[in-house]
């Protein structure tokens, strides 16, 4: 270690010690009066020092390679800022209001983002896994944080046994990978391996490897505890899941896979495709059963993921960048219905069916109207910004000479407009019956809610030049 | 046989066996028990390959405190573990079905291993010279400046996971009369205490 090294990741030191002073301001002062105090100040570090990042520059690593920043760390580290920040301003006044909100709710995520940033800088295998349960432990504490209701105990738990199991795959994985490689940094993995003659005990590495990570993204066939526990944690928490830890997990994936096994792309390649491909199709056909909105929305998410899969498989700079592009839209769609979700209610209450919307565009037709736009943006229909991210995706994979996996996105694309089409006939169409409650909304989550629709829209014409980053980002990451 | 080897096998067929001993014990506290004795033999093994300083680390910190807080944890608890075993007997054959097939496949990877030709010089490079150091200085070289971002991750783990325990388990309950120190620190004879002059005879 050299003393420059803390520097290098000076943002996450900061953060985290911010964390640590919030956490006994919130001890020292009265309690859980201080915790919209505390919620709001993190909200504001996050996009203090995403903007701080999002103007730095150069490529450095410190730690011995431990920790990399590079333009690809930092296109996901200003995302993961970003979402969480947004996240957790539009679930503040749900939160104070059904007597949630404590102030270890913000201290914990603020652990959980420095673990998130940790994650997408990781160079060695040790310190992917300190971030990767840094982050876990405090989502899975605060997927608990209604401890008198059963069904958010029951998805902290789920959680939290499916992510020790998965861990042990993902350490049994390194270990494997150690033993062959004798090293852990990914700079030194990377010369060990070669295209064509990848040693069996290094194939299970990388196949433990990728199954632990897949667990993380809730990619088919490691998605059953999704559903769940994006239904009983609260809705503040689920905005959380589907957003922030989606993205540092898929960055963390493209950095592995790249930076670990970039000389041999094609033997990670095909399982990425095969999870992008069962997860398309069971987010796609699943999700059209449900009718509590939060379990479809993680159907939704599990499919999304499949097609960000599809960028990474293609294992190609343009594939990188596909999925940069795809995991920035579709977060900015997630905060948006998110925003809605929330403020779903019926006499104080929080409603989830998804037919108490039938109807909803004669009692407030500019918020019917904004979902209507995120619907079809999530559909993916064409003059939407989520078309973009969807065609960039299947452009890479048709570019990487994957057509079939192309074609098959397609079809699951358009089975999956089924659900989200429904939720726009129900607004539109049918009889009305007052399911939900009209003027709920409080002022920042109806900002969340316009701005993400109004994006949709407006961001066809360049993508608020989001693709240029995105290319920046995977330049740093393929070589 | 030299007295190492004879060392080395007492210590892992005991710990192999206390392992299993673990897992099938019908009594928590004897499995705790068996646990200690598992940590003890390697404990032993640590001694053998010269890292003394691990081994008794072994002991102070594992036998030491973990385990007597299992210990303390298995007495305390009120769970049935006969049921719970029985619970589990239910999905026995599928788990040891799947057991059998990935043990089956990790022999064949076994058979089928080798180290890629870098590796002893990678493994090796990260270490310091044990011939030159104490393994107690190589540790620490390793733990404290070498690997010393992982060791600051770990220490937010630990926080993390201590905030989560209170969040999750502690109540403020209203209904106990707690102890205000400052109050009774700030209270003033002279004004909780009233002296009166008392007649023979007549009370207040």
């Amino acid at each position: 270690m050299n003393p420059g090294d803390f520097s290098t990741a000076l943002p996450e030191v900061l953060i985290a010690i911010y964390a640590m002073a919030a956490l006994l301001f919130g001890v020292y002062s009265g309690k859980d009066k201080a915790a919209s105090l505390v919620l709001w100040a993190t909200a504001a570090v996050f996009v203090l020092v995403a903007l701080w990042i999002g103007t730095s520059s150069g490529s450095r690593t410190a730690f011995g390679g431990m920790f990399i920043d590079d333009a690809f760390a930092r296109f996901a580290k200003v995302t993961v800022l970003v979402s969480a920040a947004a996240v957790l301003a539009i679930g503040q006044d749900y939160m104070s209001r059904r007597d949630l909100l404590r102030f270890e709710y913000p201290v914990l995520i603020a652990l959980a983002v420095v673990g998130m940033m940790i994650m997408v800088s990781a160079g060695d295998l040790m310190a992917l896994y300190m971030g990767l349960e840094l982050q876990s432990l405090a989502l899975y504490v605060v997927a608990s944080l209604r401890r008198d209701n059963v069904k958010s105990t029951e998805a902290g738990l789920k959680y939290f046994v499916l992510g020790a199991l998965s861990s042990g795959l993902l350490l049994y994985g390194a270990s494997l990978t150690y033993g062959f490689a004798g090293t852990t940094l990914f700079s030194g993995i990377i010369t060990t391996v070669h295209q064509g003659d990848m040693s069996m005990g290094l194939l299970f590495g990388l196949v433990f490897l990728l199954s632990g990570l897949a667990f993380k993204i809730s990619a088919v066939p490691f998605h059953m505890w999704t559903p769940d526990v994006y239904e009983g944690s609260p809705t503040p928490v689920t905005a959380f899941f589907a957003t922030a830890p989606k993205v540092a997990a898929m960055a963390l994936i493209a950095r592995l896979a790249e930076g670990a096994f970039g000389s041999a792309p094609k033997d990670w390649g095909q399982i990425l495709a095969l999870l992008s491909v069962a997860s398309m199709y069971l987010g796609a056909v699943a999700a059209i059963g449900q009718k509590d909105i939060k379990r479809l929305m993680a159907y939704s998410s599990i499919s999304h993921m499949g097609f960000a899969l599809m960028g990474l498989a293609a294992g190609t700079a343009g594939g990188v960048k596909a999925m940069l592009i795809y995991m920035v839209i579709y977060v900015t769609m997630n905060v948006g219905a998110f925003a809605f979700i929330l403020s779903m209610e019926k006499d104080g209450k929080p409603v989830t069916d998804i037919a108490s919307l039938r109807m909803y565009s004669r009692r407030e037709p500019l918020k019917a109207l904004a979902i209507l736009v995120l619907m079809f943006s999530l559909a993916g229909v064409p003059p939407m910004v989520g078309f973009f991210g969807k065609f960039y995706v299947l452009m890479a994979a048709v570019n990487a000479g994957m057509a079939w996996l192309a074609v098959l996105g397609v079809i699951a694309s358009v089975i999956g407009a089924f659900y989200y089409l429904r939720i726009v006939y129900y607004m539109y169409f049918g009889e009305d019956r007052a399911g939900i409650d009209a003027g709920t909304m409080r002022p920042v989550a109806w900002a969340a809610l316009m701005v993400s629709a109004v994006i949709m829209v407006v961001g066809v014409v360049n993508l608020f030049g989001v693709e240029a980053l995105a290319q920046a980002a995977a330049g740093a990451l393929v070589h | 046989m030299t007295v190492a080897a004879f060392a080395f096998y007492l210590f892992s067929i005991t710990a192999v066996a206390a392992g299993v001993f673990v897992v099938t014990a019908r009594n928590p506290v004897h499995s705790v028990l068996w646990l200690i004795l598992a940590f003890l033999s390697s404990a032993g093994l640590f001694v053998l390959m010269g890292a003394e300083f691990v081994a008794m680390l072994l002991i102070i910190v594992y036998v030491g405190a973990v385990a007597v807080l299992f210990l303390f944890v298995v007495m305390m608890l009120d769970v049935d573990f006969s049921e719970l075993k029985a619970e589990m007997a239910k999905y026995m054959p599928l788990g040891l079905l799947i057991g059998v097939v990935l043990l089956m496949e990790f022999f064949m990877v076994v058979g089928v291993w080798h180290a890629s030709d870098a590796a002893e010089g990678l493994r090796a490079a990260v270490t310091p010279d044990v011939a030159q150091v104490q393994n107690t200085k190589a540790l620490g070289m390793l733990l404290y400046d070498k690997y010393v971002f992982l060791f600051m991750i770990a220490g937010l783990i630990l926080l993390v996971a201590m905030i989560g325990a209170i969040v999750l388990t502690m109540r403020r309950r209203k209904d106990v009369k707690r102890q205000n120190v400052l109050a009774q620190m700030w209270r003033d004879p002279a004004k909780a205490m009233e002296l009166m002059d008392v007649k023979p005879g007549q009370g207040l």
